[in-house]
């Protein structure tokens, strides 16, 4: 199975690239032995939103499906899970809600996507209904202020947000600061090795082949509908991943983390990062979320209109993204320079075509 | 009795004038280019703060309005030569540049003009039928929400420019090498497009609290009205704005305005399982 993290699918092969990946993975050990706690509390909020960021890469870059609903499904899920842990009580049984939560926001993409894919809604449609869906859940969870929408003994809140829930927990151990930290690395990595191996197997060959044309995958025998649903599920359920751990993480959430402008928030740092690779979203959504926590502590509008720029100049200038336009650079350079064989170079050819479509 | 009919004819053409009026330019650009113009909204917000500033300057408020429609008309024009133009060939990323433009506005709008204007009340007038009584200037949208179909009627099937626009829409290549200018073509749509968006603003205006983000108030109507509707605004957009606002109407009148919104959204959902190329490819395969 291991075999299958280095394929055509995916950039960065060899042993260069893995001890790359090791060294990096060791710096994130042991960075919070040198930081102070609330740098690493900091990090690990960087962390929560990778999730919803592979997913989006998975489903867009992947398969082709523009989904403009990330936050509709960090919503369910981030929500969810302040309503379980409040009615279940906190302590161990937060982990159930943390599982059901996910589990929930995948039922709701299977629904959703059920009938958009089936009904043969692709393209920019599959962006607007996702979108609309988005923001009417905004809209819905803004205006249940009132003492009447509640379910159990947790209050929905309206526009001032759910609280109240406890952090995810075991035992008596809360999971926070550095504890959180390291979950966050751990499932990280779990994620994005998980990913890699789906998306350079049989079925992620023909999750790409749907991207690259939907009839003649079908043609050659594969019901396409059921792999686009299989990918916008696994994509929206990671964006629930992120839409719980957000809320376990600050104990509430907000009708204001679904809707405008924080739904643009996954589709600037994916594009940004270039859609067509895990690694380049991995590395790219981390670097955008870091400058905009900085910039956003000074003014979070000024923050917001970089991001505008940023994609508005991604698309003018670097439809591929501009971190994979890079690494793209600089693998062109090491092969050319040791002047390698001609199988990877031949495989990026045929990934770069797909764009143009 | 009739007060009853008369005032569930004025619940329908209150939703409806909102859904025509927020759809129609967005359903234009999508008709035309394929375009989805996700800063639809701020064009609507543009109409809206243009007609506000240009009435507390001392402009009567129906020449602010022509003169917002306008406004938003010629920047949309600017912002098709300077960047939905180069996307004509990847609608995908026109619909990206085109967000990341809205993001731009709204924030900027935020932060230059800070989140509340003061905002001029809705024009005084109402009469009563039966027991009931009316807002006059509901019934004004709802006229104009007609009059911009049957002003687009006019445009599109009764001028020269409708017919070369039209001949566009089904073959942009084959128009071309006939000599249309269909460069010209798409930045008149697009134009107006905004403008109609910058109308739907302007009407508004008077009713509603203005703030930069006051677009997305609007942009859900639009997205589902020219999901089902499709391509054609009179074929596609008024059918699917007359069946959506009935829906909308019955849902307001028994359970609130959020309820409608999401039973609108139901609806849709149900609908593009059954109908995925809008109501429009309906109506104009029966039509042929």
């Amino acid at each position: 199975m291991f075999k299958l993290l280095d394929g055509p699918q995916t950039l960065g092969r060899g042993k260069i690239f893995w001890s790359c990946f090791l060294a990096v993975l060791a710096g994130a050990l042991i960075y919070p032995l040198f930081a102070d706690s609330y740098d690493v509390g900091n990090f690990a909020y960087f962390l929560i939103w990778i999730f919803m960021a592979l997913g989006l890469c998975l489903m867009w870059g992947y398969g082709g499906m523009l989904s403009f609903g990330q936050t509709f499904f960090f919503g369910i899920a981030g929500y969810g899970y302040g309503v379980l842990a409040i009615n279940m009580g906190g302590g161990t049984a937060t982990i159930a809600a943390l599982i059901l939560s996910v589990v929930i926001a995948m039922i709701a993409a299977g629904i959703l996507g059920y009938f958009m894919i089936w009904g043969g809604i692709s393209g920019i449609f599959f962006g607007i209904v996702t979108l609309s869906a988005t923001l009417v859940l905004a809209f819905f969870l803004g205006q249940t202020a009132g003492p009447e929408w509640h379910i159990g003994p947790a209050r929905l809140n309206g526009f001032n947000g759910m609280k109240g829930m406890d952090p995810l927990t075991v035992g008596s151990f809360d999971i926070e600061g550095s504890a959180l930290y390291y979950l966050m690395i751990a499932l990280i990595v779990i994620v994005y090795v998980a990913l890699r191996i789906l998306v350079n197997s049989s079925v992620g060959n023909v999750i790409v082949a749907t991207r690259e044309n939907p009839q003649r995958a079908e043609m050659l025998g594969y019901d396409v509908r059921k792999y686009q649903l299989l990918t916008f599920v696994i994509g929206s359920g990671l964006a629930g991943l992120s839409g719980a751990l957000y809320t376990s993480w600050g104990q509430f959430i907000t009708p204001s983390s679904i809707g405008l402008p924080a739904a643009a928030m996954p589709i600037v740092w994916v594009a940004f990062s270039g859609r067509n690779d895990l690694t380049a979203t991995l590395v790219g959504s981390f670097l955008l979320l870091f400058g905009f926590q900085t910039i956003t502590v000074y003014s979070q509008q000024a923050a917001l209109v970089l991001m505008g720029v940023l994609l508005l100049a991604t698309v003018m200038l670097a439809p591929q993204g501009f971190v994979l336009g890079i690494g793209r650079l600089v693998v062109d350079w090491w092969s050319r320079r040791r002047r390698r064989d001609e199988a990877p170079a031949l495989a990026d050819a045929g990934r770069l075509q797909s764009d143009e479509t | 009795m009739s007060a009853e009919l008369f005032s569930l004819f004025y619940q329908f053409a209150d939703v409806f004038a909102f859904l025509i009026l927020s759809a129609a330019g967005l359903a234009i650009v999508f008709g035309m280019m394929g375009v989805i113009n996700m800063a639809h909204g701020e064009f609507i917000m543009c109409g809206a703060y243009v007609t506000v500033g240009l009435v507390n300057l001392g402009v009567p408020l129906p020449i602010a309005q022509i003169l917002a429609t306008l406004t938003a008309g010629i920047i949309g024009m600017i912002v098709e030569y300077l960047i939905v133009r180069r996307f004509y060939k990847r609608p995908l990323d026109s619909l990206l540049a085109t967000w990341g433009l809205s993001l731009i506005v709204t924030q900027s709008m935020l932060l230059i003009v800070g989140s509340a204007v003061r905002g001029i009340g809705t024009p005084e007038g109402s009469f009563a039928i039966g027991g009931y009584t009316f807002s006059t200037y509901r019934l004004v949208l709802f006229g104009c929400a007609v009059a911009v179909l049957a002003g687009l009627y006019i445009i599109f099937m009764k001028t020269r420019f409708g017919v070369i626009a039209r001949a566009t829409m089904q073959n942009a290549a084959m128009a071309k090498a006939l000599g249309a200018r269909t460069g010209r073509i798409y930045s008149i749509s697009f134009g107006i497009g905004t403008a109609l968006a910058g109308l739907c603003g302007a009407l508004y205006a008077p009713t509603m609290t203005l703030i930069p983000t006051m677009g997305a108030t609007f942009v859900v109507e639009s997205f589902v009205t020219v999901v089902i509707g499709g391509a054609n605004v009179l074929l596609g957009t008024a059918p699917a704005a007359v069946f959506l606002a009935m829906i909308r109407m019955a849902l307001n009148a028994g359970y609130g305005q959020i309820i409608g919104q999401i039973g609108m959204l139901f609806a849709v959902i149900l609908i593009i399982r059954v109908l995925p190329e809008g109501l429009s490819s309906v109506l104009v395969r029966r039509g042929r």
